[in-house]
């Protein structure tokens, strides 16, 4: 019954999710299975929550490699929801001046505003920039013209590199108009729209053939390894 | 002298990094000059495709990246509300990242509330906030709305939002424009909202520089624009600003533009280096010492 269930479930949704797309009289059931979707990820949240609370506290709690890592994630985590959920610092609505609470939790000024504005978004945007620093290491040490597939990819990314900014116009701005389509900048647009995407449809079309033959055998019920079997 | 170069510290590089992008950031801050820009095809397309419709069309805008991506996102974002306020377009915020919201606020507050102070909320502009779920939102709100937004980011239901009146679903939209730095994005957006929908629903995006290459085979025909990191937003703030600027643009339109000094001399460092360390490996590998 465990395994029926589920199984039930997924062929069901899955086969009346194909059937509305194709028949628009059963589109509103399509429409309903996508709601309980929704409904369905939203409540991810929360699962998210306590699983990920789980795993630091244990890791905490057995003294683990990092567990002060942990300790901190458990801290920022209960900090930010309680912050949130408590609506702390929040001012009252234009609509419901009467109600302390009736305001928004991330409105300028709250505490979960504060939080997102100087806590949040300065990290977030520091971990993202720190690639740059990854990328310049990587370029030194790990970019070697090898073979001739390296090196035809060595001289793409120059052109890239250098079409993608006002190098390119530069460098190039002295070829006659007959020659335009070799300036960077034109060289640049090329790669991207010819080759890129050439490659980037074969394989598109290559995964979508591959997502439709799996989720067939999901349906099917051949393929029950998202149940924890093989 | 080769094997000492090949073992250089790692901080070194570090080092140059970090002022090739703080020595452009620093001058083109104080000079407040940018590097001349000649916009694309798909910069003009998504120019067009807003400028093109009537005033006081309908445009959905999507805001589903955060503030990781700000620096490569954000200047496209501010000049696409900009143009639609310019435009006297009717703008309809939404979010599939739970951090959209703030980034659309953001935006509100730094383009709407001090340049158009004619643009009246729930009137003009509408933020209807985040949604759980990814594509499966997009794929309700084709067909229906408010099933997903009863209300807007406030709280006020969305029958007594003027603008929401006659808005069952996205396909009342005159054109949707997506800001997208990954999963759920314009992917989405063009298989679950235009695909199904080609001649009701259009859109145009602007995007991270890692994400172009995979959208690419979605034009022309399912997405007729497309910005590519910060040199569409470029692009794009030159169009905006010629058409709209005046002879001296307010710095915050130009940010798309200064970020290119930054970005030029960074390419450079990394292409130097890509030179410096294969010069190395050729050197090395002639005296039998690579591996």
């Amino acid at each position: 019954m465990k395994r029926l269930i589920p199984l039930w479930i997924t062929a069901v949704s899955g086969i009346l999710l194909i059937v509305a797309y194709f028949i628009p009289a059963w589109e509103s059931w399509g429409e309903k299975a996508t709601i309980w979707f929704d409904v369905l990820a939203a409540s991810a949240f929360v699962l998210g929550g306590g699983n990920l609370l789980k795993l630091h506290l244990r890791k905490v709690s057995n003294r683990q490699a990092g567990w002060a890592y942990s300790a901190v994630t458990v801290a920022a985590f209960v900090v930010t929801l309680t912050v949130g959920l408590a609506k702390i610092g929040v001012h009252p609505s234009d609509n419901n001046p009467d109600f302390a609470w009736s305001g928004s939790y991330n409105s300028s000024g709250t505490a979960f505003w504060w939080l997102y504005e100087y806590a949040f978004k300065p990290l977030t945007a520091t971990m993202f920039s720190l690639l740059a620093f990854y990328v310049a290491s990587a370029a030194f040490r790990a970019f070697r013209a090898k073979n001739i597939e390296a090196t035809l990819l060595l001289g793409t990314a120059f052109i890239v590199l250098l079409g993608r900014t006002f190098a390119g116009v530069f460098l190039t701005q002295w070829l006659p108009e007959s020659l335009s389509g070799l300036k960077l900048e034109n060289l640049t647009v090329w790669i991207m729209q010819v080759p890129n995407t050439a490659g980037t449809r074969a394989i598109m079309i290559g995964v979508a053939l591959g997502i439709a033959s799996t989720s067939l055998k999901v349906l099917l019920g051949v393929d029950r390894s998202y149940l924890g079997s093989d | 002298m080769i094997e000492k170069l090949n073992n250089l510290d790692r901080r070194w590089i570090f080092l140059l990094m970090f002022l090739a992008v703080a020595v452009p950031i620093y001058v083109i801050g104080k000079t407040g000059k940018t590097f001349p820009e000649t916009p694309s095809a798909l910069a003009k397309a998504t120019f067009d495709a807003i400028d093109d419709l009537p005033d006081g069309s309908r445009i959905l805008l999507a805001f589903d990246f955060d503030p990781a991506s700000e620096g490569e996102l954000g200047p496209m974002a501010t000049a696409f509300v900009r143009q639609c306020a310019e435009k006297k377009h009717k703008m309809y915020f939404l979010a599939l990242w739970p951090v959209g919201p703030q980034l659309i606020q953001a935006n509100i507050e730094k383009v709407i509330l001090p340049d158009f102070p004619s643009y009246e909320y729930g009137r003009d502009y509408v933020n209807l906030g985040f949604k759980s779920g990814n594509e499966g939102v997009i794929k309700v709100i084709v067909t229906d709305l408010a099933q997903l937004y009863p209300a807007d980011i406030k709280g006020t239901p969305v029958e007594k939002i003027p603008m929401m009146d006659g808005i069952r679903n996205i396909q009342a939209m005159d054109l949707i424009v997506n800001v997208s730095a990954g999963y759920p994005g314009t992917k989405e957006w063009v298989q679950y909202a235009v695909t199904p929908y080609p001649d009701k629903i259009r859109i145009v995006a602007g995007c991270t520089g890692v994400q172009a290459p995979l959208l690419y085979p979605y034009i022309p025909q399912q997405l007729p624009g497309l910005l590519g990191a910060i040199k569409g937003a470029a692009e794009y703030e030159k169009l905006v600003n010629d058409r709209y600027g005046g002879p001296h643009p307010d710095p915050k339109y130009l940010e798309g533009l200064r970020r290119m000094g930054p970005q030029l001399v960074a390419h450079i460092l990394m292409i130097l280096l890509i030179i410096a360390g294969n010069t190395l490996f050729f050197l090395q590998r002639r005296r039998g010492t690579s591996r």
